[in-house]
Order: C-alpha cells, then structure tokens, then sequence
C-alpha cells in the first residue's frame, strides 16, 4: 500500500445521556468513506470477563501475587478480580479424570459464597443433571462446547428447563484457507448432521471459500480444544445455537488463541451481526488495545481474556480505565 | 428471619448468601408456614414465566405470597419476581401473573437490541425509596432479562434504565419492592440494596 496514507479517527458523542453517534472516518487517498452508526444500547456497559482455568480445584498456571495468599485456589483468585471490578467470571474446568468432575460444584460454593457476580462454569457438561447441580451450587450460566456440537437437542431442552440465560453455547473456530481446504468425512461429521439434509444445507461447509489475497470469510467449528474439525459453518452453527435457545455465544477463535496477536475480529463481527444475541469475544488478546478492537471492529458485547489478567500484566480496572478513556462504556466501579 | 421463595427455579443460593453476607438470615423455602411466619418474603427467579408461574401454583404457593403482600409484609421481587407481580406476560401466549399490579409484561423489540438484555447497566431514580439509601443515581446493576414490566400506575415506577428505550427497572409501593435487576450478581451496590431491605423489613 505504498504511497496511501491512512488516516483513521474514532470517537463517541453522547447524545443526552441516551444514545451515542458512534463515528468513523478512514480517509485515504483512493478512498474515503464516512461510517455512521447509532448505538442504541450503550448505556449497556461492555462486560470484561477474566477467565480463570480450573483443574482438579486448582487454578492452573496460577502466579503469585503479593495479594493472592495462595495462587491457586480458585476463591483467592475470584475474589482478586472481583476487588478489580471484573463483571463476570468464567471458570473453565480442564478436569480430566472423571472421578474428580465433582469438585468443581464446591469451588463453585466456595466462590459464591465470597463473590457476589454472575459467574459462568464451562467444561465437560454432558447432562441436565450436571448444569442443574452447578447453578444449585450457586453459578449463573453454563458454557456447552462439544456437548453441543455431539447434539444440538440437548441445547434446546436445557434451555427450556434452566431458561435461555444461563445457557452459553461456547465455539471454537478456526478459518478456512484456500489451500487447506478439504470436504469432511463422513465420520469427521456428527451423527445428527449426516441423517438430516436440510441442516446438511444449513451448516455444513461444503464450499471452497472463493480465491482471493484476503483472509476467507469462512470459520469451521472445531470440538476438543481445536483438535477435531467438525465440518460445520461456525458463523451458520451460532446462528443455530440462538434457534435452539442459546442465550449467550462464548466465541474462541482457534487461530489465534495463545498468540497475543488480538481476536480475529473478522469472525467476531460475522458472528456478532448474525445473531440477536451477545457474544463474548476470545482468543489472542496480548494488550489492552485488543480489547478495544474486539469490542469496536469486532462488535462483541463482552470481551474474554484469560492470561493478560492472569500474569497480572494488566489488572481489569487498568483495562477500563482504557476502554473508557477511547469512549467505551464500561462500569467503573470505586 | 426472611424466607426465599423456593419453585425449583434458578440460582437461590446466591441470594441466600448475599443475604447472609449483609447480617439477614433467610430460609430457602416453599413451604406455606414458612412464608407466612415470615418476618419478610423474597421472590426471586429467572426462567420462563408460565414455568414459574405454573410450578407456583402447583406448591400452592401464589396465595401465600398474595396474602403476605396484602397483610403488609415487606417483600422483594427479583428478576422475574418482579414480572410476576403483574397481571399477565405475552411471554409463550399470554399467562396470568399474581395480579399484585395492574400491568403487563413484554418483550424488547427495537431492532438491533441484543436479547437477553445481559450485563452490567445503570438505574436512574425518578422516585426514591428506602432500598435505595446510599445508592447512587445511575449506579450500575446486573441484568439478565428478556422481558420487562409496563405498570398501569406509573407511580409505582421507583427506577427506570435505557435499552433502546426506557423501562422500568425497579417498582415499590408501600410493603412492596421489586427490581427487574439483580441485587444479589450486583457486587457492593446489590449487597447494600439487600442489606436496605433487611433494615426495612427489621431484621437488622
């Protein structure tokens, strides 16, 4: 792009405390272009969620801090953020041996106990059972990943009976490449995709993305922390997910999680415009820049991070105070 | 000594230590007796409204909760406890509500709205009442709600909050409080809310 200079300002306007004119001008010498648009909700405050990984009971990769006594218990930890004025919690249990699935429902009593915040449990969550004892114990929403992606149905009675706002429907994608792209096998797809054509029709991806030199726009669902590709449409499966009754989508992007690199915000925003309900962006964020992209270009209604508030890089009131000083809403909180 | 309406919905443990946090003890219930010994009675919920209102009247449940509301008691709806306060939902066909207040209750439909209406927004007071000492105008609260309340008596409206437009996000008229919010997810601020009810209801 040598030669064109790129210019590009944003800002907010409050219009009566009521609305705000969100405007953005990119001039350059070939193009400019004058965006605006109303954003009827910010009196909503963008949500920032520090995600927290739980193993066995413990907090995994957990750094010590002259104010967390002990750096791996999960109360210490939620209590930490919750003095920062983090507005949600997710805690995402990597317990693998099934025998010790349990404990995870007491640290979860543990927590509500001190923390008075909504807080999201996700990993592993096979049954009615299993989401009826975690908010029992006293969480708020549970985040479904495989379990969804093996039956969907499972998605729509677990919203009817716990209600569409506890129910976060979490996808892992990563972009589809020309060069890459191979048609699934039969057994790669989920049993309830190969008998039925019309969601045949709906979801899978059975197209190359067209050639171009940009990025495709184009995100497969992938199951077993990306390992498993699934052959669906990650963009069409969120849009499925609200059908059935998904209140929330927990969005990881594959490509980018662990890289530092920002979210891929172009899955973000197609994600985020093609459902009425919020998304919560992560993977990637290495900055606190990250997260203002995520909420503005990619258009996310929260935003996710797990190791830049974890290694204590940035706590989360240094985060808002960011957000807020480029004009996002947020609740900052004494 | 308060009671927490227990109809097999939602998370209850959260206001159950909330509660406890603030120096009130409380009893998840769905026992009558309970209810109506009561000092004060707590409706709180999320779900659907014919579910609640269904497993309500299945534990014969609504005329104990009327009852203790027209005898004076203090009460707090939260979340859809306050939504069944009302006459009727359009939520899955229409469904009567308790009846307490005249009014109905519907869904967000301004285009572009992301439902549910979750995360953290701010309530602006046009009308004090005694859960909202030490609160702030335009303090934040939780929300997690799909649906929000149009009451006939526009005075009972206490607080109101902007989601495309304005809706009511907390009533009160005498013995009775409700927040469409969540007091109990809302940190120091919710903590404070509950701690007010239980000073009114003289528990503290």
């Amino acid at each position: 792009m040598a030669g064109q200079r790129l210019v590009r300002r944003e800002f907010y306007i409050d219009l009566n405390c009521l609305s705000h004119v969100y405007i953005e001008w990119r001039c350059s010498a070939l193009v400019i272009r004058k965006h605006f648009r109303l954003y009827y909700s910010i009196m909503l405050a963008k949500r920032i969620i520090p995600c927290l990984d739980v193993k066995e009971g413990r907090i995994v990769k957990g750094v010590s801090f002259i104010n967390l006594r002990d750096a791996g218990d999960p109360v210490e930890n939620a209590r930490f953020y919750d003095e920062q004025g983090a507005d949600e919690l997710v805690f995402l249990d990597i317990t693998a041996s099934h025998e010790k699935r349990n404990i995870i429902i007491d640290v979860v009593m543990r927590t509500a106990e001190e923390v008075f915040m909504p807080l999201t449990v996700g990993g592993g969550i096979k049954t009615l059972d299993g989401i009826r004892g975690l908010l029992k114990a006293g969480c708020d929403k549970v985040s479904i990943n495989t379990t969804a992606v093996n039956n969907p149905d499972f998605i729509r009675e677990a919203a009817e009976r716990f209600g569409s706002q506890c129910i976060v429907v979490a996808i892992d994608a990563k972009r589809v490449h020309d060069s890459r792209f191979e048609i699934r096998s039969l057994e790669e797809l989920p049993e309830w995709l190969i008998t039925s054509e019309e969601l045949k029709d709906k979801l899978l991806i059975s197209q190359p993305p067209a050639f171009s030199r940009q990025p495709s726009a184009l995100w497969e669902v992938y199951t077993h922390g990306g390992r498993k590709p699934k052959g669906i449409n990650a963009v069409q499966w969120a849009r499925y997910m609200e059908e059935l009754g998904a209140g929330e989508i927990l969005l990881t992007s594959m490509d980018k999680d662990g890289t530092k690199d920002g979210y891929d915000l172009d899955l973000t925003r197609a994600v985020s415009e093609s459902v009425t309900i919020p998304v919560i962006a992560s993977g990637g964020v290495g900055n606190l820049e990250h997260l203002y992209e995520g909420i503005v270009y990619g258009k996310a209604d929260a935003v996710l991070a797990a190791s830049i508030f974890h290694y204590r890089e940035y706590t989360v009131r240094e985060a808002k105070e960011y957000l807020k000083n480029k004009g996002v809403p947020v609740r900052i909180t004494n | 000594m308060i009671a927490i309406v227990d109809y097999g919905m939602g998370n209850l443990r959260s206001v159950e230590k909330g509660f406890l946090r603030v120096g009130v003890n409380s009893v998840v219930t769905s026992s009558q007796e309970i209810i109506n010994t009561a000092k004060a009675v707590v409706l709180p919920g999320v779900g659907a409204f014919k579910d609640c209102m269904k497993n309500l009247t299945d534990l014969a449940l609504t005329e104990a909760i009327v009852r203790s509301i027209e005898k004076g008691k203090p009460f707090l709806g939260i979340c859809l406890g306050l939504q069944l306060l009302f006459s009727e939902s359009e939520e899955f066909g229409r469904c009567k509500g308790l009846d307490v207040f005249r009014g109905g209750v519907v869904r967000f439909q301004e285009d572009g709205l992301k439902i549910p209406h979750m995360g953290w927004n701010s309530i602006q007071i046009v009308k004090d009442n005694p859960l909202l000492k030490d609160i702030p105008d335009n303090a934040y609260f939780y929300f997690v709600h799909s649906y929000y309340v149009l009451p006939d008596d526009r005075d009972i409206i206490s607080t109101v909050t902007d989601y495309g437009s304005a809706f009511t996000s907390m009533v009160w008229k005498d013995n009775v409080f409700a927040t469409q919010f969540h007091p109990e997810k809302s940190q120091e601020l919710g903590l404070k809310l509950l701690r007010n009810f239980g000073v009114f209801a003289g528990v503290i």
